[in-house]
């Protein structure tokens, strides 16, 4: 009986033997026509938590569905430029209050229904009703009234002037919400419906055949969702991927760097690793103190030692790709000496002692070592506390129940948060929240620039938070791979002009 | 044995229950809020309450709980607060994941455990038991993790020879690819989990090869096969079988991890992903399931345990000891 039972184990034990020699995939073959009906493998550390980005979905979904599956009324660029999209143009009215948007004709969505005004209405009401969770709900407060006068027209009545306003709609995923559960499934216009989502494993869109304009690059993409970044990088090395969107992983670079099987692209990142102070509290109530913290940590030696060489170090929140942007890393410069006279002038000539509350995931841990030995040079003692994403949230986001802590902020044009005094870092300085608000209510798209770029040098100037760098945005590929998005913006990934072969 | 059937079934359910009520009590006093892991940065009070009224955890514990167990009652296991999916039907997914890794572990490790851990024991005087030994012991100190990850290096970098994890997005359409996805993975479970069964089966193979009635046996004129085959093995599996139900358990849990290292879309990740989202009815169908499993194999264990030795038999039927 026992020998039996054993003989039936050693067989499949030898099944699995001959499936394994069977089964080897290599990594990408160079075939070098382009194949339209190629199947693009993208690999990713964002499996979104459910598919609806007014419900929680998270930067998982704005990846795999942004002008993939749906479509705004504008588009944001990979290289950053807002142009239209579903809808054809639009007129302001010259109290700035009232947006007339012509829609494109002939546009269908998944299930078959033809887009109306009726549509746009309703899509940009969920974003701003009371359920939404939508990250963008409070970039679009504004919003009074939105109406769809006939099929083609939608109109926009704003409460005040929002220069913002077009740039924000290109995050407002115009959807069919009739009859179907958009935390599971789609009804977008986009150029890809989507096929399955095996959670846990794989998102795949295929091509729509109904699409309005042109038809993707290739036969249908399929997401690929991993937990860390060696395995990933594992599945870009046996081919089981074709590209990865974001690379997270520093030290795996140098395996395909060289390597003429991949192409390494750094684009333009939007992410940015703050030392957040609280500014609220004493000693961090104090510009000088926070100035000198700034100027005695050594951002481009971290920067060095996490990224080797990628990335760059930046003065303040305005990353390179805002139109606001302005070099501010000599405001206040890494300088030791500087920051032990600041010290002293502000009453902490012994330095102090105080808590860093630092999450739990890379690169925050090893920046927070980091700064704590910087920081000892110039006598102040870091207690670091390793916490987890969502302690952060409660403690730190909710109840601003903190001295400084570490976190990295994505969004492009956030500097905005400045202007906020209730915001987690407790910033309150008038005549920035002023300036802030004013841009917001620009006349002109240069009146805006300037009014953020003087907010911006004034928050540098007080070391509102100390911006330590920029991350690099690092996009690993098959050297046969091309037409891919390379700078991700705001964690978008485009997936229709990727082409194999 | 239909009463020690009746009593067992009822300790089952009972045990089951009582895990349900832990598992829900000890996840409740976790510090944070799954609401929070819902938003992103920027979100206001309000979109906070808004989140926690819609997937129902500003409710009352107690609600909370008696709603979960009538749900448990009627085999449903609740909808994830993340997904807004339904539970039960995700588990089933991905036990055609977790359940073929394991069994196909679990047997391997047992092909491998057996023969080598009698060598052991039988020639344990020898060199090449000696080795066997040590190895074992070598085994049991390595983590899962650490093997898998060698063994990723070594057949999917080197020798491309199997994926280096990840499963096929048809599940079982193509059972050669899939099996090819799972032979990594089965292998390193395998390793861990063989590496302690030889430890057992070598102890009670020297147990049986010590006894006075294999000495008897031999006397008597039997050959050692023979001796060893009618008396020793028999008694060898006695001890053995109830460990492999142990240890059935523990492949089960320990695909967890294992499961993370090669990225397989089973029980394992899930479990994974829904703690770090705070997604408790995930986490309580998960466990709720796993435990089940666990409770089920104990109860499998005792039941051959008691084919395979008449003196436990014995004693059940005649209610006393």
């Amino acid at each position: 009986m026992t020998s039996k039972f054993a003989g039936v184990m050693a067989a499949l034990a030898l099944v699995l033997a001959a499936c394994g020699s069977g089964g080897g995939e290599s990594g990408g073959g160079p075939a070098r026509t382009p194949d339209a009906g190629a199947t693009i493998e993208i690999g990713s550390l964002y499996e979104p938590q459910n598919l609806d980005n007014t419900a929680g979905g998270g930067q998982g979904v704005t990846e795999a569905f942004n002008g993939n599956v749906y479509e705004g009324l504008f588009k944001l660029t990979d290289d950053g430029k807002v142009e239209n999209l579903l809808a054809e143009g639009y007129e302001v009215s010259d109290d700035g209050l009232t947006y007339t948007f012509k829609l494109r004709q002939g546009v269908k969505f998944h299930s078959g229904k033809a887009l109306t005004a009726a549509d746009v209405k309703t899509s940009i009401e969920r974003v701003i009703s009371d359920d939404s969770q939508s990250a963008r709900k409070s970039s679009l407060t504004a919003i009074d009234s939105v109406e769809a006068p006939d099929d083609a027209t939608v109109v926009v009545k704003l409460s005040s002037r929002s220069i913002s306003l077009v740039y924000n709609l290109s995050y407002v995923w115009v959807v069919n919400a009739e009859g179907k559960d958009l935390t599971t499934g789609e009804d977008g216009t986009g150029p890809y419906t989507l096929e399955n989502w095996k959670r846990g494993s794989t998102l795949s869109l295929k091509p729509f055949p109904g699409y309005w304009g042109t038809a993707p690059a290739n036969g249908g993409v399929v997401f690929h969702y991993f937990t860390d970044a060696t395995a990933l990088n594992n599945a870009l090395i046996t081919g089981a991927v074709d590209i990865v969107t974001s690379q997270q992983s520093p030290d795996a670079l140098a395996q395909f760097a060289g390597n003429p099987d991949y192409k390494i692209s750094e684009g333009h990142s939007t992410t940015k690793l703050l030392l957040a102070f609280n500014d609220r509290k004493a000693p961090f109530d104090e510009p000088l103190v926070r100035k000198a913290v700034s100027s005695a940590i050594d951002d481009a030696k971290l920067l060095e030692s996490v990224w080797a060489g990628h990335g760059s170090v930046i003065g303040s929140m305005v990353p390179p790709t805002d139109p606001w942007y302005e070099d501010l890393t000599s405001v206040n410069p890494y300088d030791v000496e500087l920051a032990k006279r600041q010290l002293a002038q502000a009453g902490y000539a012994d330095g102090f002692r105080f808590t860093l509350d630092t999450p739990n995931y890379d690169p925050h841990p090893t920046a927070a070592t980091f700064i704590k030995s910087e920081l000892a040079k110039v006598g102040i003692t870091v207690d670091i506390n390793v916490i987890t994403a969502d302690e952060w949230y409660t403690k730190v986001y909710k109840n601003h129940d903190f001295a400084a802590t570490l976190q990295e902020h994505v969004n492009d044009r956030d500097v905005v948060w400045y202007g906020d005094p209730d915001f987690y870092w407790g910033y309150d300085n008038e005549q920035v929240t002023d300036w802030i608000e004013q841009a917001e209510q620009a006349k002109t798209a240069e009146e805006q620039t300037e009014l953020l770029k003087k907010a911006n040098r004034q928050i540098a100037e007080d070391a509102a938070s100390d911006w330590i760098y920029l991350y690099p945005q690092i996009v690993v590929a098959a050297s046969n791979l091309s037409g891919y998005p390379v700078n991700g913006l705001n964690s978008q990934f485009y997936a229709y002009g990727i082409k194999k072969g | 044995m239909a009463r020690y059937l009746l009593r067992r079934t009822a300790f089952l359910l009972g045990s089951l229950l009582a895990a349900a009520a832990l598992l829900f009590v000890l996840l409740r006093l976790l510090p944070g809020d799954p609401a929070n892991a819902l938003l992103s940065v920027g979100a206001t009070p309000e979109q906070i309450a808004a989140a926690r009224r819609q997937i129902g955890s500003d409710l009352p514990l107690l609600e909370q709980f008696g709603s979960w167990l009538a749900g448990l009652a009627r085999l449903d296991l609740g909808t994830s607060f993340v997904s807004r999916l339904p539970v039960g039907p995700e588990i089933a997914a991905r036990l055609v994941v977790t359940v073929p890794l394991t069994l196909l572990a679990f047997a391997l490790a047992v092909v491998i455990a057996l023969p080598v851990g009698f060598v052991a024991a039988w020639r344990s005087d020898r060199w090449y038991g000696l080795v066997l030994n040590g190895v074992s012991q070598l085994g049991i100190a390595v983590p899962a993790f650490w093997i898998g990850m060698l063994l990723v290096t070594v057949f999917a970098l080197r020798l491309r020879l199997l994926p280096a994890g990840g499963f096929p997005r048809d599940d079982w359409a193509e059972p050669g690819r899939a099996l090819t996805s799972l032979a990594l993975p089965v292998v390193t479970i395998a390793l861990v989990m063989s590496a302690s069964l030889i430890r057992y089966v070598r102890s009670a193979t020297l147990d049986v090869l010590g006894s006075d009635y294999l000495r008897t046996a031999r006397a008597l004129g039997s050959s050692f096969a023979g001796a060893m085959w009618r008396h020793g093995l028999r008694n060898a599996a006695v001890p053995v079988v109830s460990i492999l139900g142990i240890e059935l358990a523990t492949t089960f849990l320990g695909a967890v991890v294992v499961e993370s290292v090669f990225t397989l879309p089973g029980l394992g990740t899930m479990l994974v992903e829904g703690i770090a989202e705070h997604d408790y009815p995930v986490i309580q169908g998960v466990l709720v399931v796993s435990t089940f499993a666990v409770l089920v194999i104990g109860f499998a264990a005792d039941l051959v345990q008691r084919l395979i030795d008449p003196r436990l038999r014995a004693h059940v039927g005649g209610g006393r000891p």
